[in-house]
């Protein structure tokens, strides 16, 4: 899931005082936003509650089942027409993605609410971390199911760097040294060290990122 | 013909040295160091945006240290830039008439000057040890032919006390396998297990220069022990410089002494004083290296 944190407030209002807007519409997602506690209906409930203290007008709150999905949103959109109309402004409180869908939903000004942070593995309730980079080229076959140019703080591929000591990662002192991790777990599993590996191929991972599935079944991919 | 690389054919005990380019454009500082520490190295170390802290780049510092006559080694970190860039680098390198090139992995920015900076790692050590090769094989990474090969004395760090020393071990071995032909080394702590695992590494066909670092103030074994991972001064020797009563000149003493005892273990030292220069010199001279 794609976790967010809470943006600055004080940047909120600034992006709000920008086009002196004082009616305000909140979108929530009902997917990783609510997990991650950032965007929910309690988060939006919370902020409406914070806007009517700073002296905005909340027209309305909305949280549809995943806001980043272009369909859903506009259907959740039209639903609440009335309310998006009244307002001046819509605030975003989902990842970046969920943003820009609301953005292309509306024909209104769309600010985000939160900062987008990174793909997260959910660990225990409200604890995540990252451990994958959607690079495209994926070396789990060759580290044991541990990702190096995730969790290394560098990014290597072959380490460990010259950092590590005691089996400790140099950057993050408190945890092991991924490299380490990743040679242990082979041992443990009797499986063979793999020799160097070779650079990365980051053409894998160009940007703007984009995928139809349609296409291939038409036959054109 | 790098002097360096002759020394250490010819089983020389070679010494080297290091400099830090300047953060501005005056060199004269790091000028005046080479200066003083040239007539007793084969080679010095011209560092690479050290600590991740901005400075004049190696490539052009290490140019000014030919220019005044001596001998540098190049170093290239993987952190500020891609594989384009440390491929042109090392072409630079070679039409500048510089021939010795240490490849690290880098410090990471967030521990630098500009902690909001992106560290590039495109590339890691072990990847720009294998494209240093075939720069001097006469290609490129893609195993394009270049106009006019490279002609690299390619060296790698090591840190010969790493624990756990299995992990450490292999990652060096990988660098020779990548064309590491020397290492220089983390700083010395414990002679023995440093001269046990050097050893491994000398027999798989690379050349060690050990580094022998100055612990010339508590203060300098406190940043080390809580600043610096990767490098801890052991009690007894902490102990040792902090009750003398010149730490200064304790630290001389046992930096000498790691110097002789590291004498015919090793295929020689690289010193780091820690900004004092005349601690090198009377390292040097007191372990009869002159």
């Amino acid at each position: 899931m794609i976790i967010t944190k809470p943006r600055d407030w004080a940047r909120i209002r600034a992006n709000l005082e920008s086009i002196s807007a004082r009616r305000v519409f909140l979108v929530g997602c009902g997917q990783c936003a609510t997990v991650a506690k950032t965007g929910g209906e309690r988060e939006l409930i919370e902020a409406a509650a914070r806007l009517e203290e700073d002296g905005y007008a909340v027209t309305g709150w909305a949280v549809g089942e995943v806001a980043c999905h272009l369909g859903g949103t506009k259907l959740e959109a039209r639903k609440r027409v009335g309310e998006i109309e009244a307002a001046d402004a819509l605030v975003v409180l989902s990842c970046g993605a969920g943003v820009q869908t609301v953005a292309d939903s509306v024909d209104k000004p769309v600010f985000p609410g939160l900062e987008s942070a990174f793909l997260g593995n959910v660990i225990r309730a409200g604890i995540f971390e990252e451990r994958c980079q959607t690079c495209g080229e994926c070396v789990l076959d060759l580290s044991a199911g541990i990702c190096p140019v995730t969790t290394c703080p560098k990014g290597l591929l072959n380490g460990p760097c010259g950092g590590m000591w005691d089996g400790k990662c140099e950057v993050l002192a408190d945890r092991e040294c991924t490299h380490v991790r990743i040679r242990r777990r082979l041992a443990k599993q009797g499986r063979p060290v793999p020799g160097a590996v070779p650079p990365k191929d980051y053409s894998a991972k160009l940007k703007p990122g984009a995928l139809d599935l349609r296409e291939k079944a038409r036959g054109h991919a | 013909m790098s002097k360096l690389a002759d020394a250490l054919n010819l089983g020389e005990f070679v010494i080297t040295g290091e400099v830090g380019p300047p953060h501005g454009t005056d060199l004269s500082a790091m000028l005046a160091s080479v200066e003083r520490l040239a007539p007793y190295c084969h080679a010095i170390n011209v560092t690479d945006n050290q600590g991740a802290t901005l400075h004049v780049s190696s490539l052009a510092a290490s140019r000014a240290v030919l220019d005044v006559g001596s001998e540098p080694i190049l170093q290239q970190t993987c952190r500020d830039r891609n594989r384009l860039a440390l491929q042109s680098d090392l072409l630079a390198a070679s039409t500048l008439g510089l021939e010795n090139v240490l490849i690290v992995t880098g410090d990471d920015p967030r521990c630098g000057d500009h902690p909001k900076a992106k560290g590039v790692f495109d590339i890691d050590s072990t990847q720009l040890l294998a494209v240093a090769s075939g720069l001097n094989d006469g290609v490129d990474m893609n195993g394009t032919p270049i106009d006019g090969s490279t002609n690299l004395f390619i060296g790698a760090a090591a840190f010969p006390e790493a624990e756990p020393w299995d992990v450490a071990r292999e990652r060096a071995l990988q660098k020779i396998a990548a064309g590491a032909v020397f290492f220089q080394t983390q700083a010395v702590m414990d002679v023995d297990v440093f001269t046990e695992h050097a050893t491994e590494l000398r027999e798989a066909g690379a050349k060690v220069i050990a580094g022998v670092l100055l612990l010339k103030s508590p203060r300098v074994i406190r940043f080390i022990n809580e600043r610096l991972a990767g490098l801890m001064v052991p009690e007894a020797i902490a102990r040792r410089i902090e009750d003398a009563v010149d730490p200064l000149e304790e630290a001389i003493v046992l930096a000498t002494e790691q110097v002789e005892s590291l004498r015919g273990a090793v295929d020689g030292v690289h010193i780091m004083p820690l900004g004092n220069d005349e601690a090198f010199v009377r390292v040097v001279e007191g372990a009869g290296l002159v």
